[in-house]
């Protein structure tokens, strides 16, 4: 799904020209390849917001005025404004140039970590659905169950220390996983589209959630009618990594760790290999012997579990209750970080921490009045680019990928047990 | 899907086949029976039976069918709850029975005895939750009607856009910029009729977007659909923070479109209120749906546009050009889904709010689906969502016992028991999804 060139879509390339020089080639595959069209789709994408930024601010439009008679106030606004949005960016997420001491200047980082952890939990959730053919988008509702299980374990059982959050991360996985696995079972069972499902699974999980914490079960004793949780136990909180300076808890270490796991799972294992085998085609994979019904409901549970991952996370990471707006878009933005990450668990890792970086910087763009909305279209072009191998080729007039990829065979060579065929 | 044209496949429809070829004898063919509708029917019609007739409340519930203003007033009609939720209870068992008898005999349950249970279902939950009160009846409908306004157009954008082979997530992003182009074009220019096309130019333009990349770019259709959802909602996000939310009164503060009634008809009891007391994008609705299922099934440009959504080769091959068929048809449903953008600011409130379609793009969605890909069907299906969020909104003020969050579950649960047990392997048209390329 992430890559229209494997599918055999585009015509290869013809036979009768002469091959070119090895240096050639590998220079062809560099330009034609994943990393370099990502890069440019990242550019497109801070070249439109810094449009936007621009058409919006003030400054540009009083000085766009008497752009004839001074064109150099123009184009020093819009650099200044374009600056102090992107700088602000950067600050918020990176490095904190402002900063006296290292520490300080460094926690913007940690920021971007600890955001990033949930949305690459979902992301890899997300991106195994859409390995097995499944288009789950239900990572909303499936996030708010994890969440909840976990919450549950978190402060209405007292279990001791590391007992404790060992459990309560157990069971908001498992909680999540039972959530998609409906999916999955009403789709092997009755062929319901999965779409449907997960969308009204989404609205459902929302309501559930909210009657149960309007009730004794989940509502915290000074809530008052609202919807909203105790505190989870110390005991269940997940701890920091880096000391109370910063931010940063063990659930970075655990989305690390599942990325691993996700890699494992979808490149080595047996099961990883009847996901796509599924999800390149269901007919062949039934004839092959595959029970497709089955595997619909393991995927979907498997994708729910790392989303209730990022449910965990949410839920643990904090010291204080949450309400049902625990979520905050990570269900949905979880699609889009899946879609850049093409998939696979080091691309999502990777577009989790991009986007985990624009949230982070957004409350600096704030102080600095730039509208950090202006983020949502950025990583909305930078996906759509993405997504479009042939456009962002147009536009920069690249080379079609090489057919017969050199640096996969050099890596296959090396890194692959057992004979690779040439 | 060798098996479901079996299971879709009635009786009669084989026993043609024979004929025509002119075999001595209709042979019979097995069909396997499908119990899964009338099982639904039924447990559905014994839980309410029993939930809220046997077990109902016993006080009386009055049903409003006009206000004392009214040019008609009809009085009030006032029945025993628990009766009124038996006799209703007993009715869908019935419905359930001649389900069953249909499925013994192989026969599909038709629509037409689907539809009146589910309004059976939902007068009986009102009965229920109306006992010891007063239920006004035109309130409840007008109120469901402006709800599901944009869900229906959204819905006839997703049904066009399948039937000529290209799926419409980005049914959301169309009515959010709809939504938005609406609201400041009306609110600069101070013509609420150039608001409208805006809107309509404002979805246009994202199914352009949609169009591009998924016929011309060949990129996966739902992806697309996904990401220019979240282009939309980002960019109305960024203008509206960075431009409307400081000066409101200059860009967004449009009004609304006036109610237009019709001269008597508007008069007749409920239904005058109901239908010919409404804004001009009701009456588009109520023109629309008639009209997209007329083109699309009854004349020469719909044959073409489901020809191309089926089967894109064969229309290809006798000359249909595939990819500007499909181009223009999705551009068009565009204009309909932003014209259902409008609907939510200047057909309602007025000004823009920040994310204001709040999912009900993806509600039009599972409308299209449970609506069979069917402009009536998927506008009943529309409508049942609008009514529950307006029963939801009477339910509170009403005071209801039930909690209102379990109420607001009902339209999706429902929706969910629909989708797995009386739609499941419901057919699209083959080729939506799917790029064509030709050879």
């Amino acid at each position: 799904m992430s890559n229209p060139e494997n599918t055999g879509l585009l015509v290869p390339l013809d036979e009768e020209i002469p091959a070119p020089s090895r240096s050639n080639e590998l220079m062809r595959e560099i330009l034609g390849g994943g990393v370099v069209r990502t890069l440019l789709a990242l550019v497109v994408g801070f070249v439109v917001g810094a449009i936007l930024i621009i058409a919006t601010n003030e400054d540009v439009l009083a000085s766009a005025g008497y752009f004839f008679s001074r064109p150099s106030d123009l184009l020093t606004a819009a650099w200044n404004a374009v600056s102090t949005g992107y700088g602000a960016l950067f600050r918020g997420s990176i490095y904190d140039t402002t900063a006296t001491t290292f520490a300080e200047g460094i926690r913007p980082l940690t920021e971007t970590l600890r955001l990033a952890s949930p949305l690459i939990a979902a992301g890899l959730g997300i991106a195994l659905s859409f390995r097995v053919g499944l288009f789950n988008i239900g990572g909303g509702g499936q996030l708010l169950v994890g969440a909840a299980f976990a919450g549950f374990v978190s402060f209405q059982w007292h279990l001791p220390w590391g007992i404790h959050l060992i459990v309560a991360i157990i069971f908001g996985i498992l909680g999540a996983a039972l959530w998609g696995a409906i999916v999955g079972f009403l789709k092997a069972r009755t062929g319901a589209n999965e779409v449907i499902v997960t969308i009204m699974l989404n609205y459902i999980a929302v309501s559930l959630v909210s009657f149960l914490m309007r009730t004794p079960i989940l509502q915290a004793p000074d809530a008052s009618g609202n919807p909203k949780t105790p505190a989870p136990d110390a005991t269940a909180q997940l701890p920091l990594l880096l000391g109370d300076g910063f931010a940063l808890h063990l659930g970075f270490v655990l989305v690390v760790a599942a990325t691993v796991l996700y890699w494992w799972l979808m490149e080595r294992s047996t099961i990883g290999y009847r996901f796509r085998a599924v999800g390149l085609n269901a007919n062949a994979a039934k004839t092959a012997g595959i029970n497709v019904g089955r595997i619909y409901i393991l995927a979907m549970a498997a994708s729910a579990a790392f989303v209730g991952l990022a449910g965990v996370n949410q839920a643990l990471g904090r010291n204080t209750g949450f309400t049902p707006t625990i979520d905050s878009g990570i269900g949905f933005d979880a699609i889009t970080v899946a879609l850049l990450g093409g998939s696979t668990a080091g691309g999502v890792f990777l577009a989790g921490l991009l986007f985990g970086a624009m949230k982070a910087g957004s409350p600096a763009m704030q102080v600095e009045s730039i509208s950090p909305e202006v983020l949502g279209v950025v990583q909305g072009v930078i996906v759509l680019f993405i997504a479009a191998p042939p456009l962002i080729r147009a536009i920069f007039r690249l080379p079609k990928p090489a057919t017969n990829s050199l640096i996969k065979q050099w890596w296959r060579a090396r890194f692959t047990r057992g004979q690779v065929k040439k | 899907m060798v098996e479901s044209t079996l299971h879709e496949r009635t009786g009669e429809e084989v026993t043609t086949v024979n004929a025509t070829q002119g075999l001595a004898a209709p042979v019979a063919i097995d069909v396997p029976r499908s119990w899964k509708t009338p099982i639904v029917l039924g447990v559905l019609a014994l839980i309410w039976l029993i939930c809220f007739g046997i077990f109902g409340d016993a006080r009386t519930v009055a049903f409003g069918w006009s206000d004392t203003s009214d040019a008609i007033v009809l009085p009030d009609f006032v029945v025993n709850s628990k009766t009124f939720c038996l006799t209703i209870g007993i009715l869908m068992l019935a419905i359930a029975v001649v389900a069953t008898w249909l499925a013994s005999q192989r026969r599909k349950v038709p629509m037409w005895l689907i539809i009146p249970f589910g309004v059976l279902l939902v007068w009986s939950l009102v009965g229920w939750v109306g006992a010891g009160g007063r239920v006004p009846v035109e309130f409840l409908l007008t109120g469901a009607l402006a709800l599901s306004t944009p869900v229906v157009f959204g819905a006839l954008s997703g049904v066009i856009g399948e039937r000529v082979g290209v799926v419409n997530i980005a049914i959301e992003g169309q009515l959010l910029i709809g939504a938005f182009a609406a609201a400041v074009t009306g609110s600069i220019t101070g013509s609420l009729t150039l608001g409208i096309i805006a809107a309509m130019i404002g979805g246009a333009l994202v199914s352009l977007v949609l169009a591009a990349f998924s016929i011309v770019y060949l990129v996966d259709q739902v992806i697309v659909g996904v990401v220019l959802n979240a282009l939309a909602i980002g960019i109305t996000n960024f203008l509206y923070a960075s431009v409307l939310n400081d000066n409101s009164a200059e860009y967004n503060f449009p009004g609304t479109l006036p109610f237009l009634p019709i001269p008597f008809l508007s008069d007749i009891p409920v239904i005058g209120g109901v239908l010919f007391n409404q804004r001009i994008t009701t009456y588009a609705m109520f023109v629309l749906v008639p009209l997209v299922y007329v083109v699309l099934f009854k004349t020469k440009w719909g044959l073409r546009i489901r020809a191309v959504g089926e089967h894109p080769l064969a229309a290809d091959t006798v000359g249909i050009n595939v990819k500007r068929t499909r181009f223009w048809t999705v551009t068009v449903a565009g204009m309909i889904a932003g014209l259902g953008g409008g609907a939510l600011t200047i057909g309602s409130v007025g000004a823009f709010v920040r994310e204001m379609s709040a999912g009900q793009g993806y509600i039009a969605l599972a409308a299209v689906i449970l609506g069979r890909w069917n402009p009536w069907l998927a506008a009943c299906a529309a409508l049942l969502f609008g009514f529950s969020r307006n029963f939801r909104i009477w339910a509170g003020q009403a005071g209801s016992t039930i909690p209102s969050d379990l109420i607001a579950m009902t339209p999706y649960l429902v929706t969910l028991i629909a989708v797995a047990g009386l739609v499941g392997h419901a057919r699209g048209p083959a080729a939506a999804g799917r790029p064509y390329i030709k050879q």
